[in-house]
């Protein structure tokens, strides 16, 4: 098939940026989406042309690294799929597509449709974690029966792979639904139960530090969300939050 | 010149590692915060390396080339991990994981070693659960297990199909509570592109970072390399896009040894490829092959018919089905080693039975699966006389339950439904059992420089068994290398800082910013890719599931034409002092037209069969893989001299104490 790209062009942070059209021809349909970014790209760089900057790494759905608003839509249009895992015959002969980054403004674009998610880093760091030493001297992995209905949500709501589709979905800008998802996993767990409290205040205060929006329901992240992680969470989170802090 | 010394310690296999951690000599916590430790890599190894050193109190600098540690490649295993619990009861110990982790490697790793990562097996569960892994558990609140291939028991612990992505989760949370401590220094987007070595021992690394460009010098008082294995070095793989040898070649050309680099593991369940525009390929994980059952036609022209989709599997008859693994193996049947598996799968198309377009693919049929979890489930829901169609639905929700991003992933890729029809698998480059050497203490031949994880070479002999790499990275970075560090720092706590001003910083620093100049103004004619899809189509054909001598031979010169041509003629545009991936790509690919070169020498030097290095001269008679223990029971080491092809290999000879050297059957 033969396409029409639009696609968002900014040389740095301090570059204004611009859409740039581009064609590309013979797409075959079982290509995947960034097979065909590497198509256009190598077709630039054969024409000394400089090739587009974008984020990837596994190429199977589980690393985060890519992220690229398709269409208006985080990941592009199917469902429950990153951006790597999207095919081409989402799209037929003669299709325009437009090609952005993640926009936010706690994603700064370093190039391209590269963007910067040190945020999210930095919200994990304020308490994604449960605090045990990694000695291995610690009681035996059964001694603590979890029900299974328990350790089902918590790997539901682990399986986030922190891409930030939730974020650039959201009309806010909220990182609730990637907040949501750590805070829950713990939170479900025995072993997280501890220091559940302190976790759930250093993240939201470390969240709404780095600027992201609120949320208002509308549910557009769970939509958007490759791993389908449910708005569940961030009613587990605000019933955690509230916990926490009266 | 170094002479090898492998460390291991004195006394029965099963005291060597308490003993040894006994005498270990041990840096005091005060001490500790005036060493420098840096960590380049943060997968499994090098994520809970970090986050151990850094709780034990060392300063530690991590490096990733990613944007967060959490996007490691070690988040793309999805089966499990093993450990001796024997929670199910079914006689496992860890010398029954010991035992076959040896035998499954083909009896060409060091005991002392994998017997080691046994005996720390079972910790790494209780360490991950108390990190709040989420593993997999049955109704009464216990952990689940499943089976792997090349084991009779159950042992391997999982988090639905992203066992990878937890553990992964796990080691990250647990160097984020160091980062924000201010213990671990984090350079996200950072490649590390040479070690500097000071009086012989690593003293620091220079580094990249990605987003400007700029060159950086980083000194520590030991470094570790955890960068994963090379399986990019064949273009195609299962590997993430990013997944280099860099690092692993680096200290390969100062000093450090490297080991087996031929012992390359061929994993049997992937998706096969569709077309020249592909860039990777994706792993179905060898959990599928608890339930599903592999087969091929049994006629040639049903084969042919398939092949131009004249029929479908579902009209083929049951009778003429052949389920060649449950025929040639019948003890361990569809869970036979990945090795055996895909060499099987390949006898199969190479013999004309395949069963897409490019005859390259045989089916993965979960349909008995279906059958016999529908049938119990509908026992146990009191459903009598249930109808086919509700065995179907019931059990088809019991194979999502276990495997549906799996299935999910398969569907997206193929456009076919795999519960309805089979699916189509083909062997694909997945796991490097070769690697960096390293003694008992996981110290290269370069002192104070360490290697750990799939970087290394120790535990896996010449095949991997599943769901043992994720075992072995958590076993080094949590467990081993924390403890046999201190052996080396005990002697570093006078030293002081490292100055990073040195002669020897400003070499590697000036070689390091030739390289990256010679790039930007080549102005060449070819892109990166060019070259990197040449040499992978070169390793696959001549270096790939089956080697001969004629081809091994042709496979050197051709890699040294192609590497010529690349230093002639690569084009990389951009500049320097900026964010430019394609400049990234041509400093990987450079390394590894040097690694292809010795990886088809090593493959040649090596004149048997073993593992998952298939030499054609030497099979048996029913096709199975042929080993010399009288002339190769030991691990092929090489040092670097100027070029590959000028490599000295050294020998260290593997010796089988406490286990029988006998002929691999899985029969």
């Amino acid at each position: 098939m033969n396409l029409t790209l639009k696609i968002w062009r900014q040389k740095g942070p301090q570059d204004k940026g611009r859409m740039v059209e581009y064609k590309v021809t013979d797409i075959s349909e079982h290509m995947s989406f960034l097979e065909m970014m590497d198509v256009l790209n190598e077709s630039l760089v054969a024409k000394d042309e400089e090739p587009i900057a974008f984020d990837h790494d596994c190429r199977e759905g589980i690393c985060g690294m890519c992220s690229l608003q398709i269409n208006g839509e985080a990941h592009g249009p199917d469902r429950g799929i990153t951006t790597c895992q999207l095919h081409m015959r989402m799209f037929k002969d003669g299709d325009t597509i437009y090609i952005e980054p993640f926009r936010a403004n706690a994603f700064p674009v370093i190039k391209d449709l590269v963007v910067d998610r040190m945020a999210f880093e930095r919200i994990q760091q304020a308490g994604g974690y449960i605090s045990v030493n990694t000695s291995g001297n610690t009681q035996d992995a059964n001694s603590i029966p979890i029900s299974k209905h328990n350790a089902d949500l918590s790997m539901d709501a682990a399986s986030c792979i922190g891409c930030g589709a939730c974020v650039a979905s959201c009309k806010n800008s909220s990182a609730m639904l990637f907040v949501a998802a750590k805070v829950s996993q713990f939170a479900l767990l025995p072993q997280g139960k501890v220091e559940a409290k302190e976790r759930v205040k250093n993240m939201v205060f470390q969240m709404d530090l780095e600027g992201f929006g609120n949320c208002t329901n509308t549910g557009a992240c769970e939509i958007e969300c490759p791993k389908g992680i449910s708005i569940e969470n961030i009613a587990r989170l605000n019933r955690e939050y509230l916990a926490a802090t009266i | 010149m170094t002479t090898l010394n492998s460390r291991i310690p004195e006394g029965p296999i099963k005291d060597k590692w308490t003993l040894y951690k006994d005498k270990i000599n041990l840096v005091n916590p005060a001490n500790k915060r005036n060493i420098d430790i840096i960590v380049i890599g943060t997968g499994l190894a090098g994520g809970s390396a970090a986050a151990t050193l850094a709780e034990l109190g060392y300063s530690v600098k991590a490096f990733a080339y990613q944007d967060s540690p959490r996007r490691a490649h070690s988040i793309a295993a999805q089966g499990g991990i093993n450990a001796s619990k024997n929670y199910m009861g079914d006689g496992d110990s860890n010398y029954r994981l010991f035992y076959d982790t040896v035998k499954g490697g083909d009896y060409r790793s060091r005991e002392a070693n994998v017997y080691r990562l046994a005996e720390v097996s079972g910790n790494i569960i209780d360490q991950c659960v108390a990190q709040g892994v989420p593993f997999a558990r049955d109704y009464g609140g216990l952990l689940d297990n499943r089976s792997f291939g090349g084991v009779l028991v159950s042992r391997t612990f999982y988090a639905k199909g992203q066992t990878g992505q937890q553990l992964l989760l796990g080691a990250y949370s647990a160097m984020n509570r160091q980062i924000a401590r201010g213990k671990i220094e984090m350079f996200n987007r950072h490649e590390m592109l040479d070690v500097v070595k000071i009086d012989g021992k690593a003293r620091g690394i220079i580094a990249r970072d990605l987003i400007t460009g700029e060159i950086e010098r980083h000194s520590a008082h030991a470094v570790v390399i955890a960068t994963g294995g090379y399986g990019n070095v064949y273009f195609l793989s299962t590997n993430a896009m990013g997944s280099n040898a860099t690092a692993a070649w680096k200290i390969h050309k100062k000093g450090a040894f490297f080991a087996n680099p031929c012992f390359t593991q061929i994993h049997p369940t992937c998706i096969p490829r569709s077309g020249d525009y592909q860039s990777k390929l994706t792993l179905m994980s060898e959990s599928l092959r608890n339930d599903g059952r592999i087969w091929v036609p049994a006629k040639i022209e049903d084969a042919q018919a398939i092949q131009q989709k004249k029929l479908k599997p579902l009209q083929i008859a049951e009778e003429n089905r052949d389920y060649f693994l449950e025929r040639r193996y019948p003890a361990f049947g569809n869970l036979v080693p990945r090795d055996v598996a895909s060499r099987a799968a390949k006898e199969r198309c190479d013999a004309g039975f395949g069963v897409n377009a490019t005859g390259e693919a045989v089916y993965l049929d979960f349909a008995a699966a279906i059958k016999r979890y529908g049938t119990e489930q509908a026992k146990i829901h009191g459903i009598n006389n249930a109808s086919a169609e509700k065995i179907t639905e019931l059990g088809a929700a019991v194979i999502e339950e276990k495997y549906g991003n799996l299935f999910q992933m398969y569907e997206k890729i193929i456009d076919e439904n795999p519960y309805k029809t089979p699916m189509m698998i083909y062997p694909a480059t997945h796991y490097t059992m070769g690697g960096v050497w390293v003694d008992y203490n996981l110290m290269t031949t370069v002192p104070g420089l360490y290697c750990i994880g799939e970087a290394n070479f120790s535990d896996h002999g010449a095949n991997r068994l599943g769901a043992s790499a994720l075992m072995q990275g958590l076993a080094d970075g949590y467990f081993v290398l924390p403890y046999t560090i201190g052996d080396y720092l005990a002697d570093d706590i006078r030293t002081g800082k490292i100055k990073t001003d040195s002669p020897e910083f400003d070499e590697a620093e000036k070689s390091v910013k030739d390289q990256l100049n010679f790039f930007i103004n080549n102005k060449g004619t070819h892109t990166v890719d060019y070259y990197h899809k040449k040499l992978g189509l070169v390793m696959w054909n001549k270096v790939g599931m089956a080697r001969n001598e004629k081809g091994l031979k042709e496979a050197i010169v051709e890699i040294q034409e192609i590497r010529d041509d690349f230093w002639k003629n690569v084009k990389v545009p951009g500049s320097l002092n900026e964010f430019n991936q394609e400049l990234e790509k041509a400093g990987r690919v450079a390394d590894f037209l040097e690694l292809g070169e010795l990886f088809a020498k090593d493959a040649l030097e090596r004149e048997e069969s073993c593992g998952g290095h298939f030499r054609e001269e030497h099979v048996t008679e029913d096709g199975e893989a042929k080993r010399d223990d009288v002339n190769f029971a030991h691990v092929s080491v090489w040092e670097y001299t100027g070029k590959p092809s000028e490599a000295i290999l050294h020998k260290e000879q593997l010796e089988f104490k406490d286990i029988e050297l006998k002929t691999r059957s899985y029969k």
